[in-house]
């Protein structure tokens, strides 16, 4: 363990030697930070193929500019990611780093990163801690602020009439904050609310307690394997009947592993493969033709996050108070149709409801279904008062 | 109460998964007194092998059979080439040098299929399901994994105590030295039991890859319940890893589901939505505290 990471290092300080040496006067110099070891690295990947097909298709340039491109592996592991991209930043200062995934590790990059002068862009983790009083000029954030894909489906359950909710998240800090955010915008009843550990495998326990207490909707946050075990142990138990609302639970990143069970299954989501604008019938087709399977959410985030940074670079060079306001200003084509920063430079954005579908081609992919809130400020922005 | 009912067959038939794992498990640290943490690995590896075989070699059933095969290939290869030269020494090692092995094995697997999680089909046979209580269909598939604990466990059962195999491995794992000094060909015995132990892990991947998601480092959450198991039930000893993962299945299934519901109707408030799922994951381990208080070798163990 020790060895991998020592020579993880090692390369890195390697690599950003011989970066240096051969750097031009005028370059950008960007970092992904992003999970790509361990059972969550295909959210990592995600991250890592979705930005470097915005970079690609700009050519390798942003804004003009040739760009030096690190690539750190932040393990999940916030001590981790903290020592690497401190080394990183101590040896060569950033304009731009990207990432991470998890929030855990983003608490624990933020300060590092933002006190170096370079911004922080968080294409995934949206913090509340970052969002209200604590928010921060030189942070901005391409995804979502994490309350707000859960509120969808509390608004989605609430608009449908639906009267009585079972809902289920892993028992841990997200998964508090996911059902507190689908519960923030559901009016119905909570017939039960039920944390299940991280680790568990088999969920045929809360499948019976779901069929035994009838309710009109199911929510769940269940990330990773746990949604893959619900999702196949859901179907087979024949629960048709009741509908299942999800956040990251039913996505591009679980759906190859959750087959034909997935069908059927709703996701709240601010973005879906078959979402209907110019930019992102650019993006979608040329994802997979890269990479060989269907982008989910993270990827897209990514790829705007690379489109956002070239159109603030084009306009504002590499000063970095006039890089802030040409960021604040948003000025891309994002995959997501509208988009723009709020004060707390979060994104104010609409969500959506998807339906997991079956394409042409056998693939699964979560397609959009309605637009439940329109331009959603999260509920943290109206503390943040920006220096 | 039919519910209940409903969650005792959940727990039964986590057990005798539990049980697949373990058996192999107790059989390695009883007769060899070595501690296997890449057990774990040889049930993900299983799965995996599963998931290839399935879809290159004609469906589930050949591939349960060639998946279990191949698993316990890999075990006497890892046997040959690492845990040999383990024997003998101090259980710190083992825990290291095996350690190693899961880390490499889960990087391994990585590399060969990928880190996205797959999928592995129910065989059409089985994949039907029979109305259990209203609204819910319990599925074949699990009635027939349970059958095939039982079945494991018999036969395991018969082989260790009515065979001449078995006599071996039960004198093994109480005199070592004695054995060898008659004889006997330890390190055959010791390869045969590891083989067998690699196999009915690699068995339990392949059976429970329909239910879960196959994934790096799936081996890891069974492999702490498989040493549960072990202790409880006493070390070396096949009825004690039966009666242990039946014990273990239904606790664990059983509390999560029966103690989240009294939390919450004891107390109110979010408290009680926290303080219910903790118990609830502590329970299995209260009572293995509880069983070595009163039988410090467990239940059943193997008679020294």
């Amino acid at each position: 363990m020790l060895k991998t990471v020592l020579a993880g290092q090692i390369a890195l300080v390697m690599a950003a030697v011989a970066l240096a040496g051969g750097a031009e006067a005028q370059s950008l110099k960007v970092t992904v930070i992003t999970t790509l070891t361990g059972p969550q690295a295909p959210l990592g990947e995600q991250i890592r193929d979705g930005f470097q097909l915005g970079l690609d298709t700009l050519g390798g340039k942003l804004g003009g500019l040739p760009v030096e491109l690190t690539i750190i592996d932040d393990e999940l592991k916030p001590d981790v990611a903290v020592t690497k991209i401190r080394a990183l930043l101590e040896s060569q200062k950033q304009d731009f780093v990207i990432g991470p995934v998890f929030s855990v590790v983003k608490a624990a990059i933020f300060k590092p990163v933002t006190s170096s002068g370079a911004f922080l862009i968080s294409p995934n983790a949206g913090l509340s801690t970052f969002a209200g009083k604590a928010c921060s000029p030189d942070l901005f954030v391409t995804s979502y602020q994490n309350d707000q894909p859960h509120s969808v489906s509390g608004q989605f359950a609430t608009d449908k009439g639906y009267k009585r909710a079972f809902i289920i998240a892993p028992n841990y800090q997200a998964g508090r904050d996911a059902l507190n955010g689908f519960k923030s915008r559901y009016k119905g009843e909570v017939v039960s609310e039920d944390y299940v550990p991280l680790n568990q495998m088999d969920m045929q326990s809360e499948i019976a307690k779901i069929a035994s207490a009838k309710p009109d909707v199911v929510f769940v946050f269940l990330p990773g394997g746990l949604g893959i075990n619900f999702v196949k142990q859901y179907r087979q138990a024949g629960l048709t009947n009741i509908p299942v609302l999800s956040t990251f639970t039913v996505d591009e990143s679980t759906l190859p592993a959750e087959g034909d069970a997935a069908i059927g299954f709703y996701s709240g989501t601010n973005w879906a493969p078959n979402m209907d604008n110019a930019a992102n019938k650019v993006f979608e087709p040329a994802f997979e033709k890269k990479f060989s399977y269907v982008p989910a959410t993270y990827a897209a985030q990514a790829f705007d996050t690379a489109n956002l940074i070239d159109s603030a670079v084009k306009a504002a060079g590499t000063d970095h108070d006039k890089l802030r306001k040409a960021l604040e200003k948003a000025d891309f084509a994002s995959v997501r149709g509208s988009f723009k920063f709020g004060v707390n430079h979060y994104p104010v954005q609409d969500f959506y409801l998807a339906k997991v579908a079956k394409r042409a081609d056998g693939k699964l992919q979560t397609e959009i279904l309605s637009k439940v809130l329109s331009n959603d400020v999260d509920p943290y922005a109206a503390e943040c008062k920006m220096p | 109460m039919i519910l209940f009912v409903v969650q005792a067959l959940n727990g039964f038939q986590l057990g005798m998964l539990l049980f697949l794992i373990a058996a192999g498990l107790t059989l390695v640290f009883g007769v060899m007194k070595f501690v296997n943490l890449a057990h774990g690995v040889q049930y993900m590896l299983g799965a995996y092998l599963g998931v290839t075989f399935a879809a290159h070699a004609g469906g589930f059933w050949p591939a349960l059979v060639l998946a279990s095969v191949v698993a316990g290939l890999a075990g006497l290869v890892l046997e040959r080439l690492i845990f040999r030269h383990l024997y003998g020494r101090s259980e710190l090692d083992q825990v290291l040098a095996t350690f190693g092995v899961i880390i490499t094995l889960n990087e391994i697997v990585r590399v060969i299929w990928g880190s996205s999680p797959l999928e592995l089909a129910m065989p059409e046979g089985l994949s039907a399901s029979f109305q259990l209580m209203e609204g819910l269909r319990y599925p074949v598939y699990r009635v027939a994994l349970a059958g095939a604990g039982i079945l494991v466990a018999v036969l395991l059962a018969f082989v260790v105590n009515r065979t001449r195999v078995g006599m071996l491995i039960r004198a093994g794992a109480s005199n070592q030295e004695m054995v060898g000094a008659l004889g006997v060909d330890i390190g055959g015995l010791f390869r045969l039991v590891f083989g067998v132990g690699a196999m009915l892990a690699g068995f339990a991947g392949v059976l429970a890859g329909p239910l879960v998601s196959v994934e790096p480092g799936m081996g890891e959450n069974l492999l702490i319940l498989a040493f549960v198991v072990i202790v409880i039930g006493g070390v070396g000893s096949i009825r004690g890893a039966f009666v242990a993962a039946v014990i273990v299945g239904l606790v664990d299934t059983l509390g999560r589901a029966m103690i989240t519901d009294a939390a919450k109707a004891l107390l109110s408030g979010p408290a009680s939505a926290r303080l219910g799922p903790a118990v609830a994951s502590m329970l299995i381990y209260l009572v293995m505290a509880a069983v070595l208080a009163v039988r410090p070798t467990g239940l059943f163990p193997a008679r020294a």
